[in-house]
C-alpha cells in the first residue's frame, strides 16, 4: 500500500524537480564566427546576458568559436549547431543556406544594412616613416615594392583584398575589366608570400619582416599597430576602397530545434543597438549607425570612398564564380 | 583445405586473422572508401579536368619531387646518425638519442613556424644566407627543410635495430681477408642494412607527402611556385568543392600506394638477394 503512495509522489517530485531544473538551467547560444572578432564578442557577450536578463529575467551564456571564415561555414554546414553566425563574407553564409537550407536564401534581408550591423575597409599597413613612400593603390605595383596579402582562394579576408584592388583599377579614368585584370596581375607579381589566412600574412609582415606593405582589414591594422608598437608601422588610407560586410544571420533551423528562437534573434538585433554600436567601435569596426556610438572612436575612422560588392560587382555568387572559383580570374592570373 | 589442416603452435589463427581485417576496414579501409565514394559524384572529364589542371600538376611536382628528394637525403644522414649512435659512446649520447623523436612528438605547425622564424630573411640562419643569394623560406627550398626535419626520425628508428644486432665479428673477418673499409661497407653491411633503409625511406617519404602543417607557414604557397598537393584539397574545400578535393586526394592516395608497394618490393627483392627472406 505504502509503495503504491509513494511511487506517484516520488514521480511527481521528480518531474517538479526536472521542471525547475529546466527553468533554472541556463540557456546557451552559440555564435560560430570568424578569427578577428574574438576581442569583439568577449566584450559584447556579457552586454548582451545582462541585457536579456534585464528584459526576460533568463539567464544566458553565448559561446564563441572562431576560425577562418570558410572553415567555421563548413563546421556548420557538417553539422556544428550555431543558433548564430557571424561570418566575415556573405558568401560563406549563402552556401550555409543553401546546402543545409537551415534559413532562407534571403536572409541578408532580414536585417538593416545588409545584415552587418558593423563593417570593415582594407587599408594598408605599412613600416614606419613609410620608406617606400606608398599612398594610393597604384604605388604598389612600383618596382621593388612587396605586397603581402593571403590567398583569396583560402582567405576570405583576402578576397575582400583582391576585391579592393580590382575595384579601384576598374574605377580609374579609362578603367575598365580588361586594365582591372591587368593592374590585379601585376600586383600579384609583388606578392612573394601567399599566406593561407589573414593571421599568417599579418605574421609574415611583422614577425618575418617580409614585405614593405600588408594589405589587411582595417580593424586588424588598428589592432597590429596597438599592440606592436606605433613605432613600428603606420596606417595609410588609400583614396578609395570597399566597404568589407562581415554580416550576421540567425540559423533558424538549429534555433528552433534548441529552443532558442527569440533570444538569438534578440542578439543579433542588440548588435544594432547603442551598447553593440560602440563595442563595434571600440574594437575598430566602423559602426553602421555611428551616431550610437562614442564620438571619440567614430573619429578614429578616416574618410575615404568606398565601394560595395554589390554595387561594383553585382553580388558575391556572380563575383564568387567569375573571379575565386577553379579556372576563374585569379587562376587565369597564376596559370597563363 | 589443406592449408587449415596445417600445424600451427599458437591457436587463434582465424581469430587474429579476423581481427585483424575488421580493425583495418574500420580505422584504414572505411575512410577511404568514402574518398572514393565521394570522388564518384564526378563525372570522368570532371575528374580528370580537376586532376590535371595546370596548378595541382604543379603541386604533384612539388609535393612528390621534394618528398623524394627529402627522404633521399633522410636515407643517407639518418643512416649515419643511426651508425654513431649505436657504435660509438660519447658523453651526452643519451640525450642525442632522445633528441632524434622531437620532430614525432613536436605539433607541425609548431616545427613550420620556428622553422621559417629560423630561414626568413631576419632569421637566425636566414640573415646569413641572404646576402649569398640563398633563399629558404618562403621557396621550394623551405619545402625541403621542413620535410627533411619531419621525416629523420623514421630512417634513425628503424635501421638503429638492425645495426644493433649487426655482428662485428663480420667486418672484423672481412678486414682480415683484406677487404679495403669501402668494400666492406658496400658488401658487408650495406646489404643487411638496406631493407631497413628503404623501409625508413618509404615511411619518411610517405609522411612528407601527406605533410601539411609545417610546410605550409615555410613554402610562400605561390601558385605553380610553392605549392604542395594538401594546399590543393584545403583550398578545393575552402571553395565547398568536396568531390574536387576528394579527387585529388584520389589520386594522391594512389600515387602514395604504388610508390610504397615499389619500395616495399624493392626491400622484398633485396632481402632475398641476402639471404635475409623472412
Amino acid at each position: 500500500m505504502t509503495i503504491s503512495l509513494i511511487r506517484p509522489s516520488l514521480l511527481a517530485l521528480a518531474l517538479t524537480a526536472g521542471l525547475i531544473g529546466s527553468a533554472q538551467a541556463e540557456t546557451t547560444l552559440l555564435n560560430v564566427s570568424y578569427d578577428p572578432t574574438r576581442e569583439l564578442y568577449q566584450a559584447f557577450n556579457p552586454e548582451f546576458a545582462k541585457h536579456w536578463k534585464a528584459k526576460t529575467g533568463q539567464d544566458v551564456t553565448i559561446k564563441q568559436s572562431h576560425g577562418g571564415s570558410g572553415k567555421q561555414a563548413r563546421a556548420v554546414i557538417d553539422g556544428l549547431e550555431a543558433d548564430v553566425v557571424t561570418l566575415a563574407l556573405a558568401y560563406d553564409i549563402d552556401v550555409i543556406s543553401a546546402k543545409t537550407n537551415k534559413f532562407p536564401a534571403n536572409w541578408q534581408k532580414r536585417l538593416s544594412h545588409n545584415s552587418s550591423p558593423y563593417t570593415s575597409t582594407i587599408v594598408f599597413l605599412v613600416r614606419k616613416g613609410n620608406p617606400k613612400g606608398i599612398k594610393d593603390w597604384g604605388d604598389l605595383v612600383k618596382p621593388g615594392v612587396e605586397v603581402i596579402t593571403p590567398n583569396p582562394k583560402t582567405s576570405g579576408g583576402a578576397r575582400w583584398n583582391y576585391l579592393a584592388a580590382w575595384g579601384y583599377a576598374l574605377q580609374q579614368p579609362g578603367g575598365n575589366e580588361a586594365k582591372a585584370k591587368e593592374f590585379v596581375t601585376e600586383l600579384f607579381k609583388h606578392v612573394p608570400v601567399l599566406d593561407s589566412g589573414a593571421r599568417g600574412a599579418t605574421n609574415t609582415f611583422v614577425q618575418r619582416g617580409i614585405g614593405d606593405v600588408l594589405l589587411a582589414w582595417e580593424n586588424e591594422a588598428f589592432l597590429s599597430v596597438n599592440e606592436l608598437g606605433p613605432d613600428k608601422f603606420e596606417i595609410v588610407v588609400p583614396s578609395v576602397s570597399i566597404l568589407a560586410e562581415p554580416p550576421v544571420t540567425v540559423v533558424d533551423g538549429v534555433a528552433a530545434k534548441r529552443g532558442t528562437a527569440d533570444v538569438a534573434k534578440a542578439y543579433v538585433e542588440y548588435l544594432y543597438s547603442p551598447v553593440g554600436q560602440k563595442i563595434a567601435a571600440q574594437h575598430y569596426y566602423r559602426p553602421v549607425k555611428p551616431e550610437l556610438a562614442d564620438a571619440k572612436d567614430v573619429a578614429r575612422f578616416p574618410k575615404l570612398k568606398t565601394f560595395t560588392i554589390d554595387g561594383l560587382f553585382g553580388g558575391w555568387a556572380k563575383t564568387q564564380k567569375a573571379h575565386f572559383d577553379d579556372g576563374g580570374v585569379f587562376d587565369q592570373i597564376f596559370t597563363r | 583445405m589443406s592449408a587449415s589442416r596445417t600445424f600451427r603452435v599458437l591457436p587463434g589463427f582465424h581469430l587474429t586473422l579476423g581481427y585483424t581485417l575488421a580493425y583495418l576496414s574500420l580505422i584504414v579501409l572505411l575512410p577511404l572508401a568514402a574518398v572514393f565514394l565521394k570522388t564518384a559524384s564526378l563525372s570522368i572529364a570532371e575528374f580528370w579536368n580537376v586532376i590535371s589542371a595546370p596548378r595541382v600538376v604543379a603541386s604533384y611536382k612539388l609535393s612528390f619531387g621534394v618528398s623524394l628528394i627529402a627522404a633521399a637525403i633522410n636515407a643517407v644522414f639518418g643512416l649515419m646518425l643511426a651508425w654513431s649512435l649505436v657504435r660509438y659512446s660519447f658523453p651526452g649520447k643519451r640525450f642525442i638519442d632522445a633528441l632524434i623523436d622531437l620532430p614525432f612528438a613536436l605539433p607541425t605547425a609548431v616545427a613550420g613556424i620556428a622553422l621559417t622564424a629560423l630561414y626568413a630573411k631576419n632569421g637566425w640562419i636566414g640573415q646569413y644566407l641572404d646576402p649569398l643569394g640563398i633563399q629558404v623560406a618562403f621557396k621550394p627550398l623551405g619545402v625541403l627543410v621542413a620535410l627533411v626535419f619531419i621525416g629523420l626520425p623514421f630512417v634513425v628508428r628503424t635501421v638503429q635495430p638492425i645495426l644493433e644486432d649487426l655482428d662485428t665479428e663480420l667486418e672484423e673477418a672481412a678486414a682480415s681477408l683484406g677487404a679495403q673499409r669501402w668494400q666492406i661497407f658496400r658488401h658487408v653491411i650495406l646489404p643487411v642494412l638496406l631493407p631497413a633503409l628503404l623501409t625508413g625511406f618509404a615511411l619518411a617519404f610517405a609522411r612528407a607527402v601527406g605533410e601539411y602543417g609545417s610546410v605550409i607557414f615555410i613554402a610562400g604557397n605561390i601558385p605553380m611556385v610553392s605549392e604542395i598537393t594538401p594546399l590543393m584539397i584545403i583550398t578545393k574545400l575552402e571553395q565547398y568543392d568536396y568531390a574536387g578535393a576528394t579527387a585529388i586526394a584520389v589520386v594522391m592516395l594512389v600515387l602514395s600506394f604504388l610508390l610504397l608497394l615499389l619500395i616495399n618490393g624493392l626491400q622484398a627483392w633485396t632481402a632475398k638477394r641476402t639471404g635475409r627472406d623472412r
